[in-house]
């Protein structure tokens, strides 16, 4: 299959259209109104080229390469005069009330209308008109708006209705006058709106937290990096000048976020700038300095006699440095009991099942859906982002046996119109923007246990040999097993947020059942807590309640504590108890907080931008963040460099290549770990990559402050990036390239010459390598359903105590940054609007709580639609340890 | 303030959305009745169309401000639409919409202290062979010369 292109011969599939083939081709034709993820709707006219119907045929016509096939056989003409006559006046009409306000534009430098206003050769403004003029609008504290700088080219709408589902983004006016915003100011409800500022080509929607210290694009430190706002692993690129992180940006993953990440996860870095940062090491509450300390440490440290408590936040490598360092009988993971043993559940069964667990990009390729006891919008955003796009499977192949192909957006979206494929969803609490339910086909809102019997009824629709549940819904697991049972790719979703192993095992068992019909178990998705929850797991330990009766017991006199705040973990009292009896405690990490604040010796680790290492997402999939700049103070380390120098080797892992390979040699289940980043040897002709552009500016004034000769850059020992804009001009792994820039491409969607396919696999293939695999066609080992008997009876009057998730608020670190704070919601206790009503409790009337008999907390209530009766829910988060599971009284004040 | 329709309008309302598959499709007619009711499509309007309609405001309103056949503010009496589109202009339409705007003593958008002519501007009102054009209400006035404007505008302000 081939087109001809200005008479050159180009390989092209005719499932896509000629705009995409030419840009995979490296070809310059400038476009406004497609994006590689919303496909094509042929509304900017910017793309024009000439299609000739033969070799004969000299005179051709006008058409739009986006809107038009890649036909084998097709020629066509970029370079044709009349074609470039039309894009030059495009664009000179688009720019006829554009302001040129680029020098004090945020877009400036990165601006896909810049870029395309040179490419198609605007270069002389002709208009001498008044300019519309718009008013912008408070939009919340993540993204500006700018309206004048608009070119209507649709794609913000596009993106945020269309694909995302916002509702509160429109298009108002007409002719010259269109308006994109909100119907009236306020905070953008959508947790994806700041994909705007990536998805607009110009500078009307733009990073307001970049904008509070602002840099251009080719100012900023970059290397690839991965999110740690929760447990998905979205891929990022972090940008740092002058020692403070600036912001974040999407980085392409084929296999994972693809082009978008959400608000938290683009949000959340400014928990790295924060106050709460540890910049120094502290020996009991004084300022100490790093030489005196770890030697000091080394000695006061009796080996034996410590544990060490890992942590789900932190890297592969520092929670395996300290395992090494204590012994495995003493490292325990920073986790509950129960939290520890649902992880532990979910390892087995990705395992040792037959089900496998699809990336993210591969969720969007599911046709049937089945989420069991996990609100996903809200522990796991971009996976709801993906869950939105599977739910168009089934309707879809109208369209695609019209012969209309997948990229034809507008067409497509006609065909399938408001009808949705198969979405199932059952969980004791939505997400509270009810994000999911309005595209489900049957929502069911149960308590957890509950959700389990229901999964359970389900794996015994779809396979006779799984166990029976009680019937309690119907027919309903008739419905939803004839839905997996018919589709193509059914999924099945869980997790640990529900706090419930049944609810886990019910999934588990829906996925290995419905390969009874067709051979092969659906696939199979769980969220996890945190972003290394599974590598963390990985590494083995106990429990944190086992580390607290170990110390009860006096078997061990100190504690080593790795990125972890306990005090999100268990009971105050617990912890309490613990730090009290523990003689000596080293906290690790780059976070003031309680338990930090009760260290005898607290050092200062590195955050993920300032130190290299790996992360396990829910996926299985290990991938490595690599360290975006080198912190300002001397004393800030990776934690794994700390425990090294606890151990008083600092030379047993000279750098992160060497600890892996002690992991990989230890722990099998590691082996390829090191295929998910590079050796920091790796060169390119010879030469390290540079971490800049190459037109940054001021690399030699930046610290003239302080010293007049140019400073050399930090060593970097743990990967082959250079601190520096010296370096390969190109790396032939688009994975390791630390920004996307082409020649004329200096925004992001320079992105379309970094992957041979656009929407496929990077250049070089898509970072990570996954470490779970299941046992194909293992023979399912059903769990069995909870009996209903079986269960203690509850104290009377006593409510289930259930863990409420927030998109912002929720996650520690991110909870830290100012705007994400701003969104979090303030400790409150939800009851569902029967048990409210019962109790004679209205909203915003505070209440006493007391879980298990334990201290009372004070509370405003609010009242969550659809949380059943008999359970309380509170925040995690803002109420800092909910023990999901528990028994709790509420009493009227 | 919430608004609803009277007793006749929610009838009305009813029997619009039986006989479209889906809701959204009765947004025109349900904006339209709205500004029979007011007469003119007011945030309370758009609030009631987004409500019984179950969409989204934004879209609600996005809808109200493209067709120039909604009035997004309370009009005069009589609401005169002067075509500013290509074939009227070169047939002279900026000059007519200049002489409305003289004669009435207001520009595009605003009404006349009596109340009586809300003077705006629309685009192509699709009768381009007979311009300029205008339209009065739901009528079109086609061909238009200064004098036919002035006996046009003189009749509407001369109406009890
Ligand atoms: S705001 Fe940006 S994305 Fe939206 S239409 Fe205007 S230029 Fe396009
Ligand atoms: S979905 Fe999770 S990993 Fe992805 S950007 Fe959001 S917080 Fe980060
Ligand atoms: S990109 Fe082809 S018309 Fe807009
Ligand atoms: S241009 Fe005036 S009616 Fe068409």
């Amino acid at each position: 299959m081939a087109i001809w292109i200005d008479g050159r011969r180009h390989e092209a599939d005719p499932e896509r259209n000629i705009l995409d083939v030419c840009l995979s081709r490296g070809l310059d034709l400038p476009y406004f109104c497609w994006h590689p993820a919303l496909g094509s709707v042929g509304a900017c006219r910017q793309c024009a080229v000439k299609v000739f119907k033969d070799d004969k045929d000299t005179r051709g016509r006008l058409a739009m390469a986006c809107m038009t096939p890649a036909k084998d056989g097709t020629r066509l003409s970029i370079d044709d005069a009349e074609a470039r006559e039309l894009r030059r006046s495009v664009i000179e009409w688009l720019m006829l009330n554009h302001p040129h306000d680029c020098p004090v534009c945020d877009e400036g430098g990165e601006c896909h209308l810049q870029d395309m206003t040179v490419m198609a050769g605007h270069l002389v403004r002709r208009t001498r008109f008044e300019k519309r003029t718009f008013r912008n609008q408070y939009l919340g504290p993540f993204v500006r708006h700018e309206m004048n700088r608009c070119i209507q080219c649709y794609r913000c709408v596009r993106f945020y209705a269309d694909h995302a589902g916002g509702k509160d983004l429109g298009v108002f006016g007409a002719h010259d006058a269109v308006y994109f915003g909100r119907h009236a100011d306020g905070v953008l409800e959508s947790a994806f709106a700041g994909n705007l500022v990536e998805v607009c080509p110009t500078g009307v929607f733009t990073d307001r937290t970049l904008g509070r210290h602002y840099v251009r694009k080719w100012d900023l430190q970059t290397a690839p990096s991965v999110c740690v706002h929760c447990s998905l692993g979205c891929n990022t690129t972090p940008g740092e000048r002058a020692g403070s992180l600036r912001r974040i940006r999407a980085r392409y993953s084929g296999a994972v976020n693809g082009w978008f990440l959400c608000d938290r996860g683009r949000y959340g870095y400014e928990f790295v700038n924060s106050e709460r940062r540890v910049r120094r090491p502290f020996v009991r509450g004084e300022a100490a300095t790093s030489e005196v300390t770890p030697a000091a440490l080394a000695r006061a440290w009796s080996k034996g006699r410590v544990l060490g408590i890992g942590s789900p936040r932190a890297s592969v490598e520092s929670n395996y440095a300290l395992a090494a360092l204590v012994g495995p009988e003493r490292f325990h993971q920073g986790t509950s009991a129960a939290q520890t043993a649902l992880v532990a559940t979910i390892i087995r069964i990705l395992r040792e099942g037959p089900a496998r667990t699809p990336s993210l990009r591969e969720v969007e390729r599911c046709d049937a859906v089945l989420v069991l006891g996990e609100d996903v919008a809200s522990t796991a955003p971009m996976l709801a982002l993906a869950l939105r796009q599977s739910v168009r499977r089934q309707p879809e192949r109208a369209a695609l046996e019209l012969g209309i192909p997948g990229w034809q957006d507008g067409a497509v979206r006609e065909v399938v119109g408001n009808r949705k494929g198969p979405l199932f969803i059952a969980a004791s609490v939505a997400n509270e923007a009810r994000e999911l339910d309005e595209l489900a086909t049957r929502t069911v809102r149960a308590a957890p246990e509950d959700v389990a019997r229901l999964g359970f009824a389900v794996a015994h629709a779809l396979d006779a040999s799984a166990p029976e549940a009680d019937g309690l819904f119907g027919r309903l697991p008739a419905q939803i097993a004839g839905a997996l049972a018919g589709a193509e790719r059914p999924l099945v979703v869980s997790g640990t947020g529900a706090g419930s192993e049944a609810v886990i095992q019910a999934a588990a068992s829906v996925a290995w059942a419905a390969g009874a019909g067709r051979g092969r178990a659906a696939e199979l998705v769980y969220v996890v807590p945190e972003c290394n929850s599974l590598g963390a797991a990985l590494i083995g330990g106990r429990s944190l309640a086992e580390a607290f009766a170990a110390m009860e017991r006096g078997e061990v006199t100190g504690a080593i504590i790795l990125e972890n705040d306990l005090y999100r973990r268990a009971p105050e009292a617990d912890v309490d108890a613990f730090l009290d009896r523990a003689g000596h405690v080293v906290v690790i990490d780059h976070l003031a907080h309680d338990t930090a604040s009760r260290a005898s010796t607290l050092l200062p680790a590195a955050t993920f931008a300032e130190s290299s290492g790996t992360f396990v997402n829910n996926e299985g999939r290990a991938q490595r963040f690599f360290q975006v700049f080198d912190p300002d103070s001397t004393d800030i380390r990776p934690s794994w460099r700390w425990i090294a120098a606890l151990d008083g080797a600092t030379d047993r892992w000279p750098n992160l290549d060497e600890l892996q390979a002690a992991l990989a040699r230890e722990l099998p289940i590691f082996g390829e770990i090191a295929a998910a980043g590079v050796p920091a040897e790796y060169r390119v002709r010879g030469a390290r990559i540079p971490r800049a552009l190459h037109r940054q500016s001021g690399r030699t004034a930046i610290t003239a402050n302080r010293e007049l000769h140019e400073p050399r850059p930090p060593e970097d020992p743990d990967s082959p990036f250079a601190f520096s804009m010296e370096g390969a001009p190109r790396v032939p792994l688009a994975r390791l390239a630390p920004e996307v820039w082409a020649p004329g491409w200096n925004s992001c969607q320079a992105l379309n010459r970094f992957s041979a396919e656009i929407g496929g696999a990077l250049l070089g293939g898509d970072p990570g390598v996954r470490l779970l695999e299941p046992i194909e066609g293992a023979p399912p080992a059903y769990f069995s359903p909870p009996r209903v008997d079986s269960l203690p009876e509850p104290p009377p009057d006593s409510l289930l105590v259930v863990a409420l998730h927030h998109v912002f608020g929720s996650e520690e670190l991110s909870a830290l940054a100012p705007g994400v704070a701003e969104l979090a919601p303030k400790p409150y206790v939800a009851l569902g609007e029967e048990e409210a009503l019962e109790r004679g409790v209205s909203e915003r009337e505070e209440v006493d709580l007391s879980i298990d008999g334990g201290p009372i907390l004070t509370l405003p209530v609010r009242i969550r639609p659809g949380l059943p009766r008999g359970a309380v829910g509170l925040p995690a988060g803002p109420v800092r340890f909910v023990p999901a599971g528990s028994r709790a009284r509420i009493s009227k004040r | 303030m919430t608004w609803t329709p009277s007793a006749a309008g929610q009838k009305r309302i009813d029997e619009i959305i039986a006989r479209y598959p889906s809701k959204m499709a009765a947004c025109l007619p349900a904006l339209r009745l709205a500004q029979e009711e007011i007469g003119h499509v007011s945030k309370e309007a758009i609030d009631w169309v987004s409500r019984r309609l179950e969409l989204p405001r934004a879209h609600v309103q996005g809808v109200v401000s493209f067709y120039t056949l909604y009035h997004q503010k309370p009009v005069g009496k009589h609401v005169v639409q002067v075509c500013r589109t290509l074939s009227c202009a070169l047939v002279g339409g900026e000059r007519i919409l200049d002489h409305c705007q003289k004669k009435l003593g207001i520009r595009p958008g605003e009404t006349t202290p009596d109340g009586k002519i809300t003077l705006e501007t629309a685009e192509c009102l699709a009768s381009c062979g007979s311009g300029p054009v205008l339209t009065v209400d739901d009528e079109f006035v086609e061909n238009l010369t200064i004098e036919s404007i002035d006996a046009l505008l003189d009749r509407l302000r001369s109406e009890p």
